[in-house]
C-alpha cells in the first residue's frame, strides 16, 4: 500500500479517529480537571481558565468530553468487535454448512432484523438491570444481525470457489475452511463493513445514552452530555452542542476512512467501480 | 472523492438482494414455469388460485408472511423479554426492596401467573386494541396511545412528504452531474450528514432558529384544541430535524439506484443505437429504476417511524416515541410493550409495502426461487 495513494479526505479521517484514540488512552494527562471534578460555577462561558467552559453541575466541559471519548469509543469498539465476532462465526457457520443450520440461522435473523433495532434496545433495556456490559451484549447482539447478513453473502460467494472447493476434496474441516479459505478471502469487504458498524455504534450508543438508557452518571459519555447539558439551549448555552459536534465530528471521520477502504476493496476486485 | 462507494448498510444489502433475485430468476423461469405451484401450500383450489391469478396469489402470500412475522415478534417482544434474566418486580422496585413487597407487586400485576396465559390474554387484548394497564399511572395503555399515535403520524407524515420528492430529485440530479462538481458537492454533504447523531442536529436548530433567530417555536408542544396552522408552525423543527436525518439516506440510496439501472447493458444498447437522453430515460431506464426508489423510499418511511422516537424526545413532542421512552425509564412493561409492537407493526407493514409496490413495479420479480 502506498502512503501517497490515500486521498485527502481519508487523512482527515485518520487524523481525527487518532486523536480520538489519543484523547481516550491518555485522558488523565490530558485532561485539565477531573472527571467528576466541579471546579466552578454552572454554565460557564468559554474561555478563561475553562476552554470550552463548564457543564450543567460546574464540572469543566473538556476535561469531560476527554474522558467521554474514553468511555465512548471503548463502549462502542467492544460492541462492534463483539457484534463482528458473533455474526462472523454465526454467518460463516450457516454458509458452510449449509441446509438446516443455514435455515435456521437465516430465518431467526430475518426476524430480529424485523424489529426496528432502536425498539428493540428499548424494549430490551426495560427489562434488563443497567450494567455497562449489559449495554455492550445489547448492543452486540442487535448489531451481529447486520454483520451475520452481510457475512452470509460474503461467505456464500467464497465457499462455492474451487479452492474450497479443492480443500473440502482435500479432506480439511470446516473450521479450516472457515478460518484459512474463506475469512483471507472475505476481510476487505468486511473491513470496510466493520468500520461503517463501528461508524453505527457510537450513533447507537451516543443516542441510547441520550435517551437515559446508555451508560449511567456520573461517568462521562458523549451522548450522555448532551443529556445533561440540554436544559441550557433554550436559555442560549451551547454546552449540548459540544459534546454533539465531537459525536458527530467521529463518526463523519470513520465515515471518511470507511469511504475510502469501500473505493480501494472495489478497485482491487475489478468491480464496476461505480454505483 | 469520484462516485462515491455505498456507504449505507442498508444500501449494499439491498443491490445485493436485487442481483441475488435477478439471477436466480433468469436461472428459473424457464425450468419452473410456475414455481408457486410446486410449494406445497395447502389444497387445489389454492393450487388453481395460484394459476389464475399468480399476482394476487403472491401478493396474499407476503401479506400472510408479514402477519406471521408479526405474531413472532409478539411472541419475541413478549416472550423474549419474559425469558430473560432479571424479575420485573425486583428491577421495579429497585434493589432494596423487601421480599414481601416483591410479592405484593408481583400478584398485583398479575405476574404470577404463568407466562403464556399472561402471553395470551396479553396478544387476545392486543388484537382487539386493548393493550391493559400502565403499571405506573394505572391509565389504559390503549387510550394514551391513540391520543399519541395521531400527533407521531402526523410529524412522520408532513417529514415524508417533504424529504421524498427532494431526495428523489437530488439523487437524480447528482445522478446527471455524476463525478461532477454538484454530485461531488452533494456525496461529501450527505456522507457528513449520514453521521449527524438526530438530537445533534435538533439541538442545533433549535439553537439557531429557535434561540438566536427566535422564529420557530420550542418545545414543540400540541394539544387538541390548536389550529392545523399553529400545529404545522409548532411541528416546523422536529420536521426540518426528520428531513434532513433521512433525506441523506434516501438520496444516495436513489442515486446507488438509478446508477445501478443507467450502468446496465440495456441502457448502453439504446445509446448505441442512437436514441436520445430522454427516449433512454422515459422508456429504459424510468420503468426499470421504478422499482429500486419506490424501495428505497419505503424503507427510509420505515425508517423515519423510528427516527421520530429521538426526535420527539429533543423537542418535547408528545407523541409516541417519547411515550416509550419515559415508560422504558421507570420500567412501565405494558406500555413499553404496546409501543414496541406498533412500531414493529408499522416497520413491518412498510417493508412489505415496498416489496409488493416492487413486485407490482417489476415484473421480473414476480418469479422466486
Amino acid at each position: 500500500m502506498n502512503v501517497k495513494s490515500i486521498p485527502i479526505s481519508a487523512w482527515v479521517g485518520i487524523v481525527g479517529i487518532a486523536i480520538a484514540v489519543l484523547c481516550a488512552i491518555f485522558a488523565p494527562l490530558i485532561a485539565p480537571f477531573g472527571e467528576r471534578e466541579i471546579v466552578g460555577e454552572i454554565w460557564l462561558p468559554a474561555g478563561g481558565d475553562f476552554v470550552l467552559g463548564t457543564d450543567n453541575l460546574g464540572r469543566d466541559l473538556l476535561s469531560r468530553l476527554i474522558y467521554g471519548a474514553r468511555t465512548t469509543i471503548f463502549v462502542a469498539l467492544a460492541a462492534t468487535v463483539l457484534s463482528f465476532a458473533l455474526g462472523m462465526i454465526l454467518s460463516f457457520a450457516a454458509a458452510v454448512m449449509g441446509g438446516f443450520v443455514d435455515q435456521l440461522f437465516s430465518r431467526f435473523n430475518d426476524l430480529m432484523m424485523a424489529i426496528p433495532t432502536l425498539i428493540f434496545a428499548l424494549v430490551v433495556l426495560a427489562v434488563l438491570p443497567q450494567y455497562l456490559w449489559v449495554l455492550i451484549l445489547v448492543m452486540a447482539v442487535l448489531d451481529s444481525t447486520r454483520v451475520f447478513r452481510i457475512g452470509r453473502a460474503v461467505a456464500l460467494d467464497v465457499a462455492v470457489m474451487e479452492f474450497v472447493e479443492a480443500a473440502r476434496l482435500r479432506g480439511e474441516g470446516s473450521l479450516w475452511i472457515i478460518f484459512r479459505e474463506i475469512l483471507p478471502n472475505t476481510l476487505s469487504p468486511l473491513l470496510a463493513e466493520f468500520g461503517l458498524r463501528f461508524a453505527f455504534s457510537i450513533l447507537f450508543l451516543s443516542t441510547l445514552s441520550f435517551l437515559g438508557l446508555g451508560i449511567q452518571p456520573p461517568a462521562a459519555d458523549w451522548g450522555g452530555m448532551v443529556k445533561d447539558n440540554k436544559d441550557g439551549i433554550i436559555f442560549g448555552i451551547s454546552a449540548a452542542l459540544v459534546p454533539g459536534a465531537a459525536i458527530a465530528t467521529l463518526a463523519i471521520c470513520v465515515n471518511l476512512v470507511v469511504d475510502w477502504l469501500m473505493k480501494r476493496t472495489s478497485s482491487l476486485k475489478g468491480g464496476r467501480g461505480d454505483a | 472523492m469520484g462516485s462515491g462507494p455505498i456507504t449505507g448498510p442498508v444500501l449494499t444489502e439491498g443491490t445485493a438482494r436485487d442481483l441475488g433475485a435477478q439471477s436466480a430468476d433468469l436461472a428459473g423461469v424457464p425450468a419452473k414455469p410456475h414455481p408457486t405451484d410446486s410449494a406445497e401450500i395447502g389444497g387445489t383450489s389454492w393450487r388453481r388460485f395460484v394459476f389464475r391469478r399468480p399476482l394476487a396469489a403472491l401478493i396474499l402470500k407476503r401479506l400472510g408472511l408479514s402477519i406471521g412475522l408479526l405474531f413472532a415478534v409478539s411472541l419475541m417482544i413478549f416472550g423474549g423479554v419474559e425469558a430473560l434474566p432479571g424479575d420485573f418486580a425486583t428491577t421495579y422496585l429497585g434493589q432494596s426492596a423487601t421480599p414481601q413487597a416483591v410479592e405484593n407487586i408481583r400478584k398485583d400485576l398479575g405476574l404470577d401467573r404463568p407466562w403464556s396465559e399472561r402471553y395470551l390474554s396479553w396478544l387476545g387484548g392486543a388484537v382487539k386494541g386493548d393493550f391493559g394497564t400502565s403499571w405506573a399511572s394505572k391509565q389504559s395503555v390503549s387510550e394514551q396511545i391513540a391520543k399519541r399515535l395521531g400527533n407521531s403520524l402526523f410529524l412522520a407524515f408532513f417529514a415524508a412528504l417533504i424529504s421524498v420528492p427532494l431526495a428523489v430529485g437530488l439523487g437524480m440530479l447528482a445522478v446527471q452531474f455524476r463525478n461532477r462538481m454538484p454530485d461531488k458537492i452533494i456525496n461529501v454533504i450527505s456522507l457528513a450528514a449520514i453521521s449527524l447523531p438526530e438530537f445533534f442536529i435538533g439541538y442545533l436548530l433549535i439553537m439557531v432558529f429557535a434561540v438566536e433567530l427566535g422564529v420557530a417555536t420550542f418545545p414543540a408542544t400540541v394539544y387538541d384544541t390548536m389550529t392545523l396552522a399553529e400545529r404545522l408552525s409548532a411541528i416546523a423543527l422536529p420536521v426540518a430535524t426528520l428531513v434532513l436525518v433521512v433525506l441523506a439516506h434516501m438520496m444516495r440510496m436513489t442515486r446507488a439506484a438509478i446508477l445501478n439501472v443507467m450502468s446496465s447493458a440495456y441502457i448502453e444498447t439504446a445509446e448505441l443505437k442512437g436514441l436520445g437522453t430522454f427516449r433512454i430515460i422515459a422508456r429504459h431506464a424510468a420503468p426499470n429504476a421504478v422499482a429500486p426508489v419506490i424501495n428505497v423510499i419505503a424503507l427510509n418511511l420505515a425508517y423515519l417511524v423510528v427516527g421520530v422516537v429521538v426526535v420527539e424526545v429533543v423537542f418535547v413532542y408528545p407523541g409516541m416515541g417519547q411515550y416509550m421512552v419515559d415508560a422504558v425509564t421507570v420500567r412501565d412493561m405494558p406500555v413499553v410493550q404496546a409501543c414496541g409492537l406498533i412500531f414493529a407493526a408499522f416497520y413491518i407493514f412498510l417493508n412489505m409495502a415496498a416489496d409488493i409496490l416492487a413486485i407490482l413495479a417489476n415484473p421480473r420479480l414476480r418469479h422466486p426461487r
